[in-house]
């Protein structure tokens, strides 16, 4: 009723993966875990593991933000292949 | 009790309990909120009140606060009306049962502080409830039963309950008050079929595109047919507590008339005044007040206007470029399948607070009358106390 | 003092909303989600952020979110807090809700401000935050009050005759100062650690608090998406867009630059102002321009020297 929504966060559903051209790949040697890529993604795409940073690739739309803020240039975006 | 009908609405809507009056002071219902202000400030009622900076906002707290699950009243009048505009059709969409005493005024331009229906009529498809009082009894009874038709579960629809602009709202009128425990058993608290509640976390005001907002739109006309019913319902309930009756119209010598008049709020006192002297003197005429003009109460209209031959329908506002005023569109509607109606000519009188004499009334009944024994419609309109 | 590590990893602002890629209010609500101290009401503008993250039947949003219309977030929200208020009197047994108000610019600076100054002024106790990218940009990057000086937008557009728009931005802390109110800060999401304290601190506030943080655009300013907090950094370092807060009654600097770049370098970093560079080079609207920033930085490096 009233287009209320009644599932909270039910857009985890839509899967925003296939909006990117670009992907970011991350170099775990390389990575410090400083989480600047984790705090300044807009789609949370970056999971916090132990030691370094995974993509969530459902959802990161290829954005580049990581890649270009992070301080040991551990991230590097590759062309997305279909 | 002496009360005048703002200061009758004031006095329902603090039975009432309400938990919240957002609302912004204009003529002719300052009173309400002004009443209203000296209730918080004398540690009558728990309400918070919201001393908002425009009508605009008046609605859109409102709203903010019917979605928390309170109980919320408002009032306004004309260009109040008209500033809210946009968000009338949002409190209808979101479904919030907001109650609102509209202080019926005519709309600018000319500006003009007096009462006639052009404000509440600019808002009529706005998917709110709207009810039509006859004087501050009216006005008083009815506040309370809004209450408790918006927060039906078949309903969870805003209602505007709308009185005369000081013709109803400064006139002092005897008006039977009930007991506050009576009030609040009536009402009991509001039970929200959705709210914002942090322990169950919901998104309201969704964008819906194309292949979504038609279904919602559905689901408020399936309310608004579902609303007669609760008001009978509720109605029923009210007299048990009160001893009046209300439904969604009234009528007064109707079994037998050949001539009628049909008319919202205070007009249909006089023209039952007027009806009642000249049955007196053998003419056949009739009244029809409508209390419930949206959802307009079709089966009702016909059922009464089954038998009469001529019909003045009264309409307090103009639709400009329409053939009729907004009432008698209805009535036309309403009797347009039907295979034997009345004739009817339209009345657009009262406007800017014209003011509408008994012998202007007898005029239009002796019209009527002339126009049932004829069977012809000489004037379609006729306007009433103009200066040509 | 923020420490990532430490925030929470729970994301009550989901994905698969549909803001573009690299849209700083993305940044911006996931952002403002860590900083929550309990239970929260969010109360949206239409804007990008709301017509992006609540498509129906989706929803990015874990915690009760309402949008009502563009105008209005700050009257929505004064009925909101006022509402938990007056149940909490009548015995609801509820507890504390935060209440979080969020517009664009358009629904703050413009059509919005006088909600904004209404709720200001009567008091209610929720915070404020204007996500500010500096246009009306959900309708297709239309100019707003928030627009800064000879910026291209599509109802100030660099023509022949006139350069982007005309007009100077609005200054919005200094109307919520004027208010009165306890708090108003600007932010910017590329200092991560200043703005979650400084949404915290807000909420905290027993009353309005307005927190003004500057949104990257990359459709609207015209960069790359993935130098989105570059910009918001960019606007930093050159004085652009300084960071304070005016807190009862005493401004701050939160971020003193020492040694800015020239405001040159954040306009030539975006195609909104690429008209300013080619195909003449504007040396009378840039040092109009620097000028301004200048003029600004020591406005408010004396409203901070006499708090």
């Amino acid at each position: 009723m009233a287009a209320t929504v009644t599932e909270p966060g039910s857009s985890l559903k839509y899967k925003t993966g296939d909006w990117r051209a670009f992907r970011p790949v991350v170099n775990k040697e390389k990575c410090v875990n400083c989480l600047f890529c984790w705090i300044y993604c807009p789609d949370s795409a970056i999971i916090r593991e132990e030691k370094w940073v995974e993509i969530n690739y459902d959802y990161c739309k290829g954005c580049g933000i990581c890649a270009h803020e992070c301080p040991t240039k551990a991230i590097t975006m590759e062309e997305e292949k279909k | 009790m002496g009360m005048t009908g703002d200061e009758a609405v004031a006095h329902a809507a603090k039975q009432s309990n309400v938990d919240i009056v957002a609302a912004y002071p204009i003529t002719p219902q300052t009173i309400i909120v002004e009443r209203f202000s000296k209730y918080v400030a004398d540690g009558e009622v728990h309400t918070g009140y919201v001393c908002v900076e425009s009508e605009h906002s008046a609605l859109s707290a409102c709203i903010g606060s019917s979605l928390t699950g309170a109980r919320v009243f408002t009032a306004t009048s004309s260009q109040g009306l008209a500033l809210m505009h946009e968000m009338m059709y949002i409190a209808s969409g979101l479904r919030c049962p907001i109650v609102m005493g509209v202080a019926n005024r005519a709309l600018s331009a000319p500006i003009n502080i007096h009462g006639d229906h052009s404000d509440m009529m600019g808002s009529r498809d706005s998917g709110w409830v709207q009810i039509y009082v006859e004087n501050a009894q009216e006005a008083y009874d009815w506040t309370i039963q809004a209450f408790k038709i918006a927060e039906d579960k078949d309903v969870q629809l805003p209602v505007s309950v709308n009185l005369d602009g000081f013709i109803i709202t400064h006139c002092m009128e005897g008006v039977d008050v009930l007991d506050d425990s009576v009030v609040s058993k009536f009402l009991q608290t509001r039970k929200p079929m959705f709210k914002l509640d942090p322990e169950k976390p919901i998104t309201v005001g969704a964008l819906c595109f194309t292949d979504y907002y038609y279904e919602f739109k559905r689901q408020q006309v399936e309310a608004f047919s579902r609303i007669q019913a609760v008001l009978d319902r509720v109605a029923k309930e009210f007299k048990g507590i009160s001893g009046r009756s209300y439904s969604a119209i009234e009528t007064y010598g109707m079994e037998d008339a050949e001539a009628a008049v049909l008319c919202l709020g205070s007009t249909a006192g006089t023209a039952r005044e007027v009806a009642h002297r000249l049955r007196a003197e053998g003419k056949k005429v009739g009244v029809v007040k409508i209390w419930l003009y949206r959802p307009f109460p079709i089966d009702e209209v016909r059922a009464a206007l089954k038998n009469v031959k001529a019909l003045a329908v009264f309409d307090k506002a103009i639709s400009f470029g329409a053939q009729y005023g907004a009432v008698c569109s209805d009535v036309v509607s309403a009797l347009h399948t039907v295979d034997k109606s009345p004739r009817i000519f339209n009345v657009i009188f009262g406007l800017g607070g014209r003011d509408v004499k008994p012998s202007d009334i007898e005029h239009v009944f002796n019209e009527a009358l002339e126009t049932a024994r004829s069977g012809v419609v000489k004037q379609e309109t006729l306007f009433l106390g103009v200066r040509e | 003092m923020v420490v990532l590590k430490e925030l929470p990893t729970e994301e009550l602002f989901a994905s698969g909303h549909r803001l573009c890629a690299g849209c700083g209010e993305g940044t911006i609500n996931r952002m403002t989600m860590k900083a929550l101290r309990g239970p929260t009401v969010i109360i949206a503008a239409t804007g990008c952020n709301e017509v992006a993250s609540t498509i129906y039947p989706y929803t990015s949003w874990k915690l009760p979110w309402a949008h009502i219309a563009f105008e209005n977030a700050a009257a929505v929200a004064s009925g909101v807090v006022e509402a938990y208020k007056a149940m909490a009197r009548r015995g609801v047994k509820q507890g504390h809700i935060d209440v979080i108000a969020m517009a664009g610019d358009g629904g703050t600076y413009d059509i919005g401000i006088q909600a904004l100054s209404g709720a200001m002024e009567r008091g209610h106790d929720f915070l404020y935050i204007c996500v500010d990218n500096e246009a009306y940009m959900n309708t297709g990057i239309q100019r707003s009050g928030s627009t800064p000086h000879g910026a291209d937008t599509t109802t100030s557009p660099a023509g022949n005759v006139i350069p982007g728009k005309p007009e100077w931005k609005k200054d919005l802390i200094g109307i919520c100062a004027a208010h009165g109110i306890e708090y108003a800060a600007t932010a910017s999401p590329a200092y991560w650690n200043d703005y979650i304290t400084k949404v915290r601190k807000g909420i905290e506030v027993n009353g309005p608090a307005v927190i003004n943080v500057l949104s990257p655009c990359p459709l609207g300013w015209r960069h790359e998406s993935a130098r989105s907090i570059e910009m918001v950094r960019l606007a930093v370092e050159t004085r652009y867009f300084p960071i304070y807060e005016f807190e009862r009654g005493k401004y701050k600097l939160n971020l003193n630059i020492s040694k800015p770049k020239p405001a040159e370098e954040f306009l030539k970093a975006q195609g909104r102002f690429s008209h300013l560079f080619k195909p003449t080079y504007r040396k009378d609207v840039i040092d109009e321009i620097q000028q301004n920033v200048d003029a600004n930085w020591n406005r408010i490096l004396k409203l901070c020297a006499n708090s």
